[in-house]
């Protein structure tokens, strides 16, 4: 053996280690950053790496820094129960998210990256008279948009979910449910690393470890952003940090008007497959999924109060799954593998907020609270719009800063405010 | 689970209290303001990382609303006050956390 490699990768002390596996290829370029970049994103998660992906491909704009304070994908990205869908009420939302769904469906191709991308529909529960009618109303909303959605009664519920309970004699009982079909699910840390990994190829530097603290503001216009390795120079800059905008905003010197919240999901072990839909109810405060490798996914409704905490209460917890028990009484038999939290940006209309700011050149992407992730794509497309050509996208007018002013609101309470 | 010490009943479990964000937000004179005044005083509330006065109701004990200062970092419980007394510094002691 050759005592001179004993540091090389693959050895351990002078024993080589054979048994160990080969390190998986770098999928981004690690890099330092430059004095200065046309275009800063501050923020590297999903909605932020796809910002960055569609600079460099809609725009042809590559001297771009996506720079995150702690790793790539570590927040709320990889956080999330991973449900995607585009049935929202408002004409607004169901424009975004359907264009963003659209996105989906060619997304692995168009990153050249497979992402477990899986359309197997998203039901909606109803459990009283009055959900009904909420349900029904949001399902003609979509039909007038142009979105898939359809009425399951109990009996069709049952036999597209048969593990589910669709008993009359239980505290809520499931009257029928809406059903989007082209909805699903994706692995949701590969889609950050397809974006991540398309971006570097186009161009993108892409910077872990370093956190904003502070932007160069002169004349009311950003010029670059301060961060623990010292001042970045930039054209412009986007904010797309989720949990952390209130404190970004505040920096920049300007408020609003988020809140900041825990929002706890968990999985089982892995178990046989028994569920191949997902099934969300605002009404008992659940939604569940099945995960390729078999672990059922589960999320519910935020903690009460703000937090940066990223982790909430084990009540929260019970909660969720008291009424998953009662949706799936095969469940008793599931264990609770492992919970945690992300911190959420909730807007007062449970709508988020896109596009310019007080400040010149600065850009916000903020404000999805508990159901970001099914709009990575159509956000990062619109908010590379915005920053490209300093005006918004057609499909995120509507979800400007003023909105709160002009008393414009898009409240999604009702298709947004629990279940996602 | 936080355990939250209501100025009325004492410690209590979390679950049966509701949230009421910022403590101490005046309502203003509407003859008096502009539209974005107005937008601010229905919308933003503060949302800092570290110590925040807030409000909480004892919706399952004596009903009552009251404030308290708690970390948004650490989840650490400050002092409880009645709202409209004089609000006791902040336990950040001049450490204060990030505003937002």
């Amino acid at each position: 053996m050759n005592t001179n490699d004993t540091l090389a990768p693959g050895i351990i002390g002078r024993r080589r280690a054979a048994a160990l596996p080969e390190q998986p290829p770098q999928l981004w370029k690690s890099v330092k950053p430059k004095k200065a970049y046309d275009i800063i994103i501050v923020g590297g998660g999903g909605h932020g790496l796809a910002t960055a992906y569609y600079l460099a491909k809609n725009h042809g704009l590559t001297n771009i820094a996506v720079v995150e304070k702690g790793w790539l994908a570590g927040g709320n990205t990889a956080r999330n129960t991973t449900i995607i869908r585009s049935n929202y009420l408002w004409d607004e939302s169901a424009a975004i998210y359907e264009h963003s769904l659209k996105l989906w469906e060619t997304l692995e191709e168009d990153l050249g990256y497979e992402m477990f991308f899986s359309q197997r529909g998203v039901l909606t529960l109803a459990h009283s008279v009055s959900d009904v009618r909420s349900k029904k109303r949001n399902l003609y909303a979509n039909a007038l948009n142009g979105i898939d959605s359809e009425w399951l009664t109990p009996e069709e519920v049952k036999k597209l979910v048969p593990i589910i309970n669709i008993s009359e004699d239980v505290r809520y009982p499931v009257h029928g449910a809406t059903y989007q079909p082209r909805g699903g699910i994706a692995k949701h840390d590969w889609v950050a690393w397809g974006y991540a990994k398309a971006a570097s190829d186009l161009g993108v530097d892409i910077i872990q470890g370093t956190e904003v603290t502070g932007f160069d503001i002169r004349n009311n216009k950003v010029q670059g952003v301060h961060t623990s390795q010292g001042t970045i120079a930039a054209g412009k800059v986007g904010m797309v940090a989720a949990g952390h905008s209130s404190v970004l905003a505040n920096l920049a010197g300007f408020s609003v008007p988020i809140q900041s919240r825990p929002l706890q999901a968990l999985v089982s072990p892995l178990l046989e497959q028994v569920l191949n839909t997902v099934v969300m109810s605002g009404a008992v405060h659940v939604y569940v999924s099945q995960a390729h490798k078999g672990e059922l996914v589960m999320g519910a409704g935020t903690d009460a109060f703000n937090s940066y905490a990223q982790r909430g209460g084990f009540h929260v917890i019970e909660h969720q799954l008291a009424a998953a028990l009662e949706l799936f009484p095969i469940f008793s038999r599931a264990q609770v593998l492992r919970t945690w939290g992300g911190i959420v940006d909730v807007c007062p209309d449970a709508s988020p907020i896109i596009g310019l700011t007080p400040v010149e050149n600065l850009f916000i992407n903020a404000g999805w609270g508990t159901g970001g992730f099914k709009a990575t794509p159509g956000s990062g497309w619109v908010m590379a719009h915005t920053i490209a050509t300093g005006t918004p996208h057609e499909l995120n007018k509507p979800f400007a800063l003023d909105r709160f002013v002009t008393g414009h609101l898009i409240d999604e309470h009702g298709a947004a405010g629990v279940a996602h | 689970m936080l355990y939250i010490p209501c100025p009325h009943c004492g410690l209590r479990n979390e679950t049966e209290f509701h949230y009421g964000a910022e403590a101490g937000v005046a309502y203003p004179d509407p003859n008096a303001l502009t539209d974005s005044d107005w937008a601010k005083y229905l919308h933003i509330r503060a949302n800092p990382k570290g110590w925040l006065a807030e409000r909480w109701v004892h919706f399952a004990g004596c009903g009552r609303w009251f404030n308290l200062w708690r970390n948004t970092v650490t989840h650490e419980i400050g002092p409880a006050y009645l709202p409209f007394t004089e609000q006791p510094k902040s336990p950040a002691n001049g450490q204060e956390g990030l505003k937002a």
